[in-house]
């Protein structure tokens, strides 16, 4: 049966990097490491005692103990934080950097697309980048002058087409680079969010692409993507990776929740450490003002009902006095999509030291779910203006019930009405008018 | 369950020149050389033309320097003739290798990004040199024929079928030379800086601006010279040309040898460093 053929097997496939620079780019460097890992390795004893992340040297899997069968027509989607070993396990699948371990096989050629346009050359013209991209790509120069007609105008390039790409925009220049791979011929499709690019309405057109090529033509499709909407628009499978392994593989949706950390929602202390502040460099310019541990009150578990106002302790420190500090919570539904903002409706005095402050978010509107909510201490003007004085990524999460009572029969369906459910419309017969009207 | 698949596995290094895979991709191979072609002469004012211009000034140079100037003699070869053969046959070994050296270096955003058999990149090199050596032998048959009929030169044209296997012959050496200089400025980027003056030092240690008469036989230098892989192809190929030359035969067979030895090493080498070189780049 055609739908139970296999598109890709792999075997405890493992990648090892080497931390530090890897190969110093000339003899004499190559010569010091070489020196250097000779003395860590003699001071192995010493080094384990103290507390050194790495050293140079040193081994580590980018991914280690993967064993994935993939079936052919199938879009998986691959989603991980940074680091977790998404780029790696394309490159291997790709055929760009072999596996440190274990062995893959692929049935049929790939196509992978971790860049459009690759290969494009400035002073070629549209046409001329067409045969050299596809050719790189692996197609046949007859199968893509049989093809360049749907190219070019999937591209949306036009008349453009025979001048050197170099005078191209860089949108037309990314149309034309996906128009080529979306149009190759191959059994399975690698794409590394190549799809953040271009305007809306062309993205929208790549992932129908990407679709009809997995539903019609049973092409098999892979793909990576930090956008949770695209990932459910497109693949019926998912697996998540971290840290190198595979965490998860299965439906879209647990996937999706595994990813946004749905497993943590448990909690309720919060200690913020560094962690909590992966952008600090961008948004904070001072550290006179930190906050350092929330506690969520009168309860075991962050679970709510709608309308219900949670009991939150804030300790911060601060290093000055501030008459008038706000407060917000920016709300993130489980899927990765903003919900909404909610600012404190007044300001907190804060004095030099320790302060102990209560916040109670009104939880009133949220529909069921889990939420995670990132806490920003702000200071502002009368102009609008604000000077951020710390945030924290995520401040609190939690989980909205789905108690049924008489307003809430009806299942949410996040993905077509949104995060927030607004105040309630009223609906009423008018019997007097139906009178009129079959009066008539 | 369909049987074609392709098999990645670990720990695979070592000899393996898939020339299948080489022939299914032979159209990015043309569309390669034609790249590489058309990108060269665009933007010039005499475009093409320059593949011809350049042999004939270096050989204008070469005429004033070693004829005019040093007097070297050329073993009675009109001095044209002499200087504008050697050139040509000299740039097609020289281009091969230097075009050949950065092949890793230079594509590592393509070959960062996408898969295709690496070894179409030197490929298509060699071939690019292969039509300019053409076009530039226009000129150098012209003036043979001339000379001929002249009487200055006399061919050997019942060696003439050998001259395409002299050519692949040295265009091969040339690429494998390239290729594992290649694989080595991965790791090692200084190399790069050498090779072109590796290159400038070997033309003068081949007789290519003066034929190998001019050193005494039995000399040290002499016996230097002959171990110099391309000495042998290059008297061959002059002797080919105009009958004046001097045959190697055991030379010969011992630069063919090293040239397999070499093409070998470089398949070798190239092997590994395509599969991991995106890791060290």
């Amino acid at each position: 049966m055609k739908q139970n053929e296999m598109a890709v097997i792999m075997n405890g496939v493992g990648k090892k990097y080497r931390y530090g620079q890897i190969g110093a780019g000339t003899l004499q460097g190559d010569l010091k490491e070489w020196y250097q890992r000779k003395k860590n390795a003699r001071n192995q004893e010493r080094a384990d005692t103290e507390d050194a992340p790495y050293q140079i040297g040193e081994t580590f899997y980018a991914l280690k103990d993967i064993d994935l069968t993939i079936k052919q027509g199938e879009t998986l989607g691959i989603i991980g934080k940074n680091g977790a070993g998404k780029s790696t396990l394309l490159k291997l699948l790709s055929r760009i950097t072999a596996p440190s371990e274990g062995n893959i096989k692929i049935y049929g050629r790939v196509a992978s697309m971790l860049e459009v346009g690759t290969g494009f050359d400035g002073e070629l013209t549209g046409r001329e980048n067409i045969y050299l991209n596809g050719a790189i790509l692996g197609m046949k120069r007859a199968e893509i002058t049989k093809k360049i007609e749907d190219i070019i105008t999937f591209s949306e390039v036009g008349d453009f087409i025979d001048t050197p790409v170099k005078r191209y925009s860089s949108g037309m220049y990314v149309k034309l680079g996906f128009a080529v791979a979306a149009h190759l011929d191959s059994e399975i499709m690698i794409m590394d969010e190549v799809l953040a690019v271009g305007d809306m309405a062309f993205q929208h057109k790549c992932l129908d692409r990407m679709k009809a090529a997995a539903k019609q033509e049973g092409k098999t499709v892979l793909y990576v993507s930090h956008n949770m909407h695209t990932i459910r628009r497109l693949c019926d499978r998912c697996i998540v990776l971290d840290k190198g392994k595979l965490l998860f593989d299965g439906d879209v949706d647990t996937a999706t929740a595994i990813y946004l950390g749905a497993e943590d929602i448990q909690q309720i202390r919060y200690e913020f450490d560094a962690d909590y502040r992966p952008y600090d460099k961008n948004i904070r310019l001072n550290k006179r003002f930190n906050m350092d541990v929330l506690e969520v009150l009168n309860t075991s578990v962050p679970e709510y009902e709608e309308g219900e106002v949670p009991c939150l302790r804030l300790t911060c420190t601060s290093e000055q006095y501030f008459p008038k500090v706000g407060f917000r919570f920016e709300l993130w539904y489980q899927d990765g999509t903003k919900t909404g903002t909610m600012l404190s409706g007044n300001t907190a005095e804060i004095k030099e030291g320790k302060n102990v402050l209560e916040l109670r978010p009104d939880l009133t509107h949220l529909t069921p779910g889990q939420y995670r909510a990132d806490l920003v201490a702000y200071l502002y003007d009368s102009d609008g203006n604000e000077d951020i004085l710390d945030g924290v990524y995520p401040g609190f999460a939690f989980t909205i019930r789905n108690s049924l009572n008489e307003r809430h029969y009806l299942d949410w369906h996040h993905q077509y009405w949104g995060h927030i459910r607004l105040h309630d419309m009223q609906v009423a017969r008018l019997p007097y008018l139906e009178r009129e009207i079959d009066g008539q | 369950m369909k049987t074609n698949y392709t098999y990645i596995e670990s720990n695979d290094s070592g000899f393996r020149l898939n020339l299948k895979e080489l022939w299914d991709y032979r159209d990015l191979v043309l569309l390669l050389t034609k790249k590489t072609f058309t990108l060269s002469y665009k933007q010039t004012v005499l475009g093409p033309a320059w593949i011809i211009i350049s042999p004939l000034l270096s050989s204008l140079m070469y005429i004033v320097i070693f004829g005019v100037i040093a007097g070297m003699s050329t073993n009675g070869i009109p001095q044209v003739l002499f200087y504008l053969s050697s050139t040509t046959f000299w740039t097609l070994f020289a281009a091969s290798l230097t075009s050949n050296a950065y092949t890793f270096l230079n594509n590592a955003h393509i070959f960062g990004k996408v898969y295709f058999p690496r070894i179409a990149v030197p490929v298509s090199n060699v071939l690019v040199n292969l039509i300019k050596f053409a076009i530039q032998m226009i000129i150098v048959m012209g003036l043979l024929i001339f000379y001929t009929v002249k009487g200055d030169v006399h061919p050997v044209w019942q060696l003439w079928p050998l001259l395409p296997l002299v050519l692949i012959h040295i265009s091969v050496m040339g690429m494998s030379f390239g290729v594992i200089v290649s694989s080595l400025t991965t790791k090692y980027r200084d190399l790069s800086i050498l090779v072109s003056f590796f290159i400038q030092l070997w033309m003068f240690g081949t007789p290519v601006v003066y034929p190998l008469t001019q050193l005494a036989e039995g000399s040290t230098i002499r016996e230097i010279m002959m171990y110099n892989p391309m000495t042998a192809p290059t008297e061959l190929f002059r002797y080919i040309l105009t009958g004046q030359g001097t045959v190697l035969p055991g030379y010969c067979a011992a630069s063919v040898a090293l040239t397999v030895a070499c093409a070998l090493i470089g398949i070798i080498v190239f092997n590994r460093v395509e599969k991991t070189f995106m890791d060290t780049v």
